[in-house]
């Protein structure tokens, strides 16, 4: 009964993860595909325990239990602003746990192969499932245990120099050891032949070997990947650590393993790929870090970057009737997103056409600006995508630029030598009005210059972001 | 030096070229100043003021002209006054040296140097002393104030307990400085504006002073303001042509127009036609600012208002801002003023007639005793050219349907060559896998094509939530380590026991955040 009970309860998980994702096509329907992923997960839990992974089941579900009572700590702990942060940590978890069973696999294969036939009678769960296995089946098990530890181990070094650099622990510049890509290369070519020798031996110093390497490559790709390209890698992880999970789930023969990781891995190599579009780069040129080469000297910019202060926005915003915000990672990291609502409210109590415009690669993570203005009440209806807004702002009396700056650079369309030319970007500048609320006169996070800050219509509204707009709220009357 | 201002000797100009306020800047600059009695008094300055502030009243021209270094003038000097002058001495007043050849040799054989203020360059440092724009300004108010005055209604609509007002309909042609401030003044009067002009980059402009442009139909590509100093240039018979032909459609309409249309070195253009008036409506008014060079509209009389028979006011005053003197005094002394002190860089009193300084080279007409006009271009440009704008190029229906069915052509191969090459790799991996193994790999192909079907559809603005549930449903991993953790070697049930623990963190703080966020979005 309990293996046609677990199949069944498998593939009812299977199908609600499956919906569970498809749900999140509206933000409506996304309310109700949470529980979705919630009941599959509990259903896939709970047939694995009473089924094949009864043994030690008291031990199993006081550990979930201690993890879920960490994890929802966690949850209710975390701001909105360090979502970034939290899903690179969780990735990590993902990846060591995926080492881990790899480990574990291997461990069961030396100890079947070390027993003779009446020791392998007797075995139960997993071990009997390896002892039954043909020397072809065992090669490729070994194949399976071997790319599983491998992804597993990139994804944890590598979503921990994530987490470390979105946390502002490790500095987010772009680093490389000596040496740049031909390590990574070295050390994938390295595993590689640890592959071939841990086929033909199945020894336990050729896996850690390769686990050494793995967790190498992890640190330096992304060490080598600026800050500005985290929506990218996050989403990459995600992907990474969906692979790794089918990976296990091939060595240990578990389908819903294999369709659920595939389902993450694929998910999360879609939205690389859509982060990837946004910013104009090939996957390949945001992986192995830094920006492309340019072709020759990056344009002359002229004219001078004129502050304002914030009674002259003040009076212009009382003056416009459509107003287009345009949030980045400053806004973030200013914490400002409650004074951008409250100033939103302010104007649409006004009866203003007040909007906002998300570029895709806005913040850390996808999505990440639509997160955190959801978190300060601001209404989905008018937050807009690229796409669905940059006709709009030549219609538009003022726009406001609140800690963003490569995606509403200019040199993207007009200067074919700028290291980001061709990279879509929200058009903002051909607004009447432009304030850009700036810490500073620095270059931004790429070190790009920024032709908009000089532009005539472009006034600066230099300061903290939350204090700036916090200083607006009084004088919108 | 001395600054010497005269009394205006042609009839009926009130307006004088320094004012005590002025004054007072010119003797901050290290320069004395001097007035011929009563020469403010039409503008409401009086000698009294003037001796206050500390400017020294002379009984007569003569004397003045006798004194000072420098002498100032609003209207251009009549052939007695150029006699007077003497060699050295300079003249600062509107002089339109195309139009004044003999006046202008006159002065040259005297030997005295002549800044015309109608020759300031119009580039942007020297805006301060363009008194052509101080003045068309003036012309542009008032034509609104003297068209109101001739003009029986309110300009703004109103509904009253006594029946209802339509607003006033004013169209502006020619929308110049003149123009400009004639749109204001009219908008914020409260009438419907429209307004009109050969450059079409001035609609921004237009449409800024809360006008309506009056678009033509017709392609043809304008010249661009910028080529020509930000003055219109001369149309194409087929441009009038369409021009004139909107107006006749508009005319019966308006109850007040306002002409500013003025070519540099030419006559006014004719733009509004004898058959345009007598199809306005009874009371409706004309004011052609640009009388003095001929008038915009046919009918005009320079200098004077007349009625046509069917009761249209044709305004054909040419001294417009003489009729708001003081105002024209401020401003225009001011102009001079600044011009003065471009000319005086050190503020020493000692005037340096730099010669290579675009502006005062421009203005400059004759020195030394030579004609120094016309100038040479200047350094800098007015104005920025505008770079024409480039349309794309709308595709005809052919060439559409020609791309897309190329672009489906492609996408089929695509996807051909994908199944076929995919295709191929699983039954070469059949050959030689066992069939336990095909069984795993077709639900992980399956699960990955289902996979990128459905989250092309996730939401752009749900892709953080979408990150978080798909980590919480990758700590699926933990089924691995729930299989494992029943062996009997310490070693897996360890490693076992932390995967477990790790992926309970995973499940629930995945889940958690997914719905916590979930939970924010609202909609409006």
């Amino acid at each position: 009964m309990e293996i046609g009970f677990t199949t069944a309860a498998y593939v009812v998980a299977a199908v609600l993860f499956i919906l569970s994702l498809g749900g999140l096509s509206g933000q409506e329907s996304a309310k109700r595909a949470v529980w979705y992923g919630i009941v599959g997960m509990a259903l896939a839990v709970a047939a694995t325990l009473i089924g094949p992974g009864a043994g030690l089941w008291q031990l199993s579900l006081l550990l979930i239990l201690a993890g879920g009572i960490a994890g929802w700590v966690v949850a209710q702990r975390v701001q909105m602003t360090e979502m970034p942060q939290l899903v690179a940590a969780m990735h990590s978890l993902v990846g060591l746990a995926a080492v881990f069973i790899g480990f574990n696999t291997h461990f069961e294969m030396v100890r079947v192969a070390g027993l003779d036939d009446a020791g392998r009678a007797v075995l139960d769960g997993f071990a009997a499932l390896v002892a039954q296995k043909s020397p072809v089946e065992i090669a490729i098990l070994r194949v399976e245990t071997f790319l599983g530890v491998f992804i597993g181990a990139v994804t944890f070094t590598g979503s921990v120099i994530a987490f470390g650099k979105l946390a502002g622990r490790v500095d987010g510049k772009a680093k490389k050891l000596p040496g740049g890509h031909v390590l990574n290369a070295g050390a994938a070519l390295i595993s590689l032949a640890l592959l071939l020798v841990y086929l033909q031996s199945g020894s336990t110093l050729a896996l850690i070997g390769m686990t050494i390497a793995a967790l190498f490559i992890g640190y330096h790709l992304i060490m080598g990947i600026g800050g500005a390209d985290m929506p990218v890698v996050v989403s990459m992880l995600n992907s990474y650590s969906g692979w790794a999970a089918a990976a296990i789930g091939f060595s240990l023969s578990n389908d819903l393993l294999i369709v659920t990781g595939a389902l993450v891995g694929s998910s999360g190599a879609i939205l690389s790929y859509i982060m990837c579009k946004a910013m104009n780069r090939s996957f390949v040129s945001v992986i192995l870090g830094g920006f492309g080469t340019t072709t020759g000297p990056a344009m002359e910019v002229t004219g001078e970057q004129i502050a304002i202060d914030a009674e002259g926005v003040a009076a212009a915003l009382n003056d416009a009737d459509s107003i287009i915000i345009i949030p980045g990672y400053g806004m973030a990291v200013a914490q400002a997103q409650q004074s951008v609502s409250e100033l939103t409210r302010k104007l649409r109590a006004k009866g203003k056409n007040v909007r906002f415009a998300i570029h895709p690669v806005a913040g850390r993570l996808p999505g990440h600006m639509n997160v955190l203005l959801a978190e300060a009440k601001v209404p989905y209806d008018i937050v807009l995508e690229m796409d669905e807004i940059n006709d709009d702002f030549p219609d538009t009396d003022v726009v406001i630029v609140i800690g963003s700056n490569d995606i509403v650079n200019p040199a993207a369309q007009e200067d074919p030598n700028s290291p980001i030319a061709g990279m879509p970007v929200l058009e903002c500048w051909k607004a009447k009005q432009v304030f850009v609320s700036k810490r500073g006169q620095g270059t931004g996070y790429s070190g790009i210059e920024n032709p908009l800050f000089y532009k005539e219509n472009t006034r600066m509204f230099y300061g903290d972001a939350k204090k700036s707009i916090d200083a607006l709220l009084p004088m919108i009357e | 030096m001395k600054i010497g201002a005269v009394r205006e000797i042609f009839a009926g100009e009130n307006r004088v070229a320094l004012t005590p306020d002025s004054a007072v800047q010119l003797q901050k600059l290290g320069h004395a100043c001097v007035v011929e009695t009563g020469a403010g008094v039409k503008a409401g300055f009086s000698d009294a003021a003037y001796a206050a502030a500390g400017v020294t009243v002379l009984p007569s021209a003569a004397a003045v002209i006798t004194v000072a270094d420098v002498v100032v003038k609003v209207r251009g000097p009549e052939p007695s006054e150029v006699a007077a002058l003497r060699k050295g001495q300079t003249l600062i007043s509107f002089f339109w040296p195309a139009q004044n050849t003999e006046l202008l040799e006159a002065a040259k054989e005297r030997g005295v140097t002549v800044i015309a203020m109608d020759m300031v360059p119009r580039i942007s440092r020297a805006q301060k002393m363009d008194a052509l724009s101080s003045m068309a300004n003036i012309s542009g108010y008032r034509a609104v104030i003297e068209a109101g005055n001739n003009f029986g209604r309110f300009f703004t609509g109103q509904v009253t307990a006594a029946g209802k007002v339509p607003p006033a309909k004013v169209l502006v042609v020619g929308a110049g400085v003149a123009g400009l401030a004639a749109i204001g003044t009219s908008t914020s009067l409260g009438a419907i504006t429209y307004a009109f002009d050969v450059r079409p980059e001035v609609a921004e402009q237009i449409e800024s002073m809360g006008a309506e442009f009056v678009y033509l139909d017709f392609s043809e590509q304008q010249t661009d303001g910028a080529a020509t100093g930000g003055y219109a240039a001369p149309s194409s018979p087929e441009f009038r042509e369409a021009q004139l032909k909107k107006f006749r459609e508009l005319a019966p309409e308006l109850d007040i127009v306002i002409t500013t249309a003025l070519i540099p070195g030419r006559p006014a253009p004719k733009l509004w036609t004898e058959d345009m008036v007598k199809i306005m409506k009874p009371g409706s008014v004309i004011v052609d600012l640009a009388a003095e060079r001929g008038g915009n509209c046919d009918l005009t009389v320079p200098d004077s208002r007349i009625v046509t028979d069917n009761g249209v006011t044709i305004v054909g005053y040419t001294d417009f801002p003489s009729r708001m003197a003081a105002q024209a005094s401020t401003l225009y002394s001011n102009n001079i003023r600044h011009m003065l002190t471009d000319l005086t860089p050190k503020k020493d009193g000692v005037i340096d007639h730099n010669m290579e300084d675009d502006v005062i080279r421009g203005a400059t007409v004759t020195h030394d005793g030579a004609i120094t006009f016309p100038p040479p271009p200047p350094k800098v440009q007015a104005i920025a050219v505008q770079k024409p704008k480039e349309k794309p190029k709308e595709p005809t229906p052919e060439e559409r349907r020609a791309r897309e069915a190329a672009a489906f052509r492609a996408q089929t191969r695509n996807q051909v060559l994908l199944l076929a090459v995919g295709g191929g790799m699983l039954l070469l991996a059949g050959l030689y896998a066992p069939a336990s193994f095909m069984s795993h790999f077709i639900v992980f192909v399956l699960s990955c094509f289902v996979g990128f079907q459905v989250i092309w559809n996730v939401s752009h603005s749900l892709h953080t939530p979408l990150m978080a549930i798909t980590n919480a449903i990758s700590s699926i991993i933990i089924l691995g380590a729930l299989l494992q953790i029943g062996s009997g070697n310490w070693l897996v049930v360890i490693l076992a026991a932390l995967s477990v623990l790790m992926a309970g963190v995973n499940i629930f703080g995945g889940f958690l955040v997914t719905r916590r966020m979930l939970a924010m979005f609202q909609k409006s």
